[in-house]
């Protein structure tokens, strides 16, 4: 058991999500950088799908009730061993810092944090309120039994890249003026404070409709550059809303979700249509 | 026509409810391979597949998307379940539909029981679902003002569709009625009442 002392700016129990669901209207939800939680679950030898805990901008202390196996990953945090596993003794205090850069970083504990799953995940759900609630003070994690073997011994965390985020265009550009995409890819976006698990809100320069009107409601995607009538671009992340009515003129490739997943309020952040190198 | 959405999607514009529905059933009868989402929307159907081979996958919609329009055209069988929701008639804004709509309360029930509705897709919140082929004379417009909490059960009319509130959520729809048959249940296999393409009867309890 873990016992939640303080959870820092906003931290929550996170999977890989509840896939499947989308036609119900369930968000996909999951870890906002998924390859981080399934390193930190690696590191202690747990199956990559199991939960562990997303921090927001660190800061949180937390009392092991058990000895445990812990391992860190995503945003390095001031002081603390990342990516490497470490052991806190029975009664033992992790107090974390705050991160160097990036905004989400992941705690796993050997055994996986085991609150009850709702539709197959351990996730909270930011928009929807499905899974478990984000923690508070006095809260209580189970842990789960070890299984695996505890194999990797370190991965050192990356440095932070450089917020170039790369995007296929589509599905609906044709509903943006035809110099929208090179404004796109033009020049830099500033990440605003209203950013959350649902999606990263950016200012700069405006994306111009050439069509009026409204767009039927449709299927979205993590990733989606979603472009409400204000012409200021929204990245949808993990707990974005099944289907919307925005067009999106651009997703972002996968492989750069975590980055988008690590941008802070403040944070600069330009898109390319270029392929990858 | 078969639209990218991002790697892994692939948007397929159906251009009708209808077809949506046709094409998200036969994708659910024989899922191909790698597909972990199919969502119907009003005139498409999104197809979410990570790590499919994309060429195949675009040729199996195409082909399916062609299939089904052929059977709509042919008015190829209905064999769409159908529920009946049984309601109390007594929501908030019962009185001021009736009078914004022109009629009286009796006659808001008779109309919002005497068509069969079909669920068009479900957002905004987990099981919630917009459904289709209202009566007319019940097409409002949502509340200026949007209740903070709206309970769940309500059953409410907004613009041309009906809704049950799956949970209780924040709200702008007119709540005529509610209904004790629980739309969403989590521990449910599925949690949703409410499928795409399912016929809908609201009956007066």
């Amino acid at each position: 058991m873990i016992e939640v002392l303080a959870p820092g700016p906003y931290a929550s129990v996170q999977d890989l999500g509840r896939p499947g669901y989308a036609h119900l209207g369930v968000p996909r939800s999951g870890a906002a950088d998924a390859p981080s939680l399934r390193l930190a679950n690696r590191l202690v030898g747990n199956a990559e799908t199991l939960a562990g805990i997303e921090l927001t901008l660190g800061r949180a202390r937390l009392r092991f009730l058990d000895a445990a196996w812990v391992a860190l990953a995503g945003a390095p945090l001031a002081g603390a061993d990342m990516g490497a596993p470490f052991r806190v003794p029975a009664g033992g205090e992790l107090r974390l810092g705050a991160p160097v850069w990036g905004l989400r970083t992941y705690l796993a504990v050997r055994g996986g944090i085991a609150v009850e799953p709702v539709l197959g995940s351990r996730s909270t759900d930011s928009l929807s309120g499905l899974g478990p609630e984000p923690l508070r003070a006095g809260a209580l994690l189970p842990v789960g039994p070890p299984e695996g073997e505890i194999s990797v011994d370190l991965a050192p965390p990356p440095p932070p890249r450089a917020a170039v985020l790369r995007v296929l265009p589509g599905p609906r550009d044709d509903w943006f003026v035809p110099e929208a995409p090179a404004e796109l890819c033009g020049r830099p976006y500033t990440v605003t404070p209203d950013s959350n698990r649902v999606g990263v809100r950016l200012r700069g320069p405006g994306l111009a409709r050439a069509k009026e009107g409204e767009l039927p409601s449709e299927g979205m995607v993590a990733g989606a550059v979603q472009v409400p009538p204000s012409g200021q671009p929204i990245v949808f992340l993990a707990d974005h809303p099944p289907t919307g009515g925005y067009p999106v003129i651009a997703v972002v490739r996968e492989a750069d979700l975590p980055v988008v997943a690590q941008l802070r309020p403040g944070d600069e952040v330009r898109f390319t249509a270029r392929p990858a190198i | 026509m078969i639209r990218t959405a991002g790697e892994h999607g692939l948007l397929v514009e159906t251009g009708s409810l209808e077809l949506s529905h046709r094409l998200d059933a036969a994708l659910r009868a024989r899922r191909p391979e790698g597909v972990v989402e199919i969502v119907p929307g009003p005139e498409t159907v999104l197809v979410v597949a990570p790590g499919a081979d994309r060429g195949r996958l675009r040729a199996r919609l195409e082909e399916a998307v062609l299939r089904e329009r052929d059977r709509a055209a042919a008015g190829a069988d209905d064999d769409r379940p159908v529920v009946t929701i049984p309601v109390v008639y007594d929501g908030a804004d019962l009185d001021s539909v009736a009078e914004l709509a022109g009629i009286s309360v009796a006659e808001v029930v008779a109309r919002h029981c005497g068509r069969e509705l079909v669920v068009g897709w479900l957002g905004f919140a987990p099981g919630f679902a917009y459904l289709t082929g209202l009566d007319p004379v019940l097409e409002l417009p949502r509340l200026d003002t949007p209740r903070t909490s709206v309970p769940a059960g309500s059953v409410a009319v907004a613009g041309p569709y009906s809704a049950v509130y799956p949970a209780a959520s924040p709200g702008g729809w007119r709540l005529i009625g509610r209904t004790a048959m629980r739309v969403w249940d989590v521990a449910g296999d599925p949690p949703a009442l409410f499928r795409p393409g399912m016929r809908v009867r609201f009956e007066a309890a």
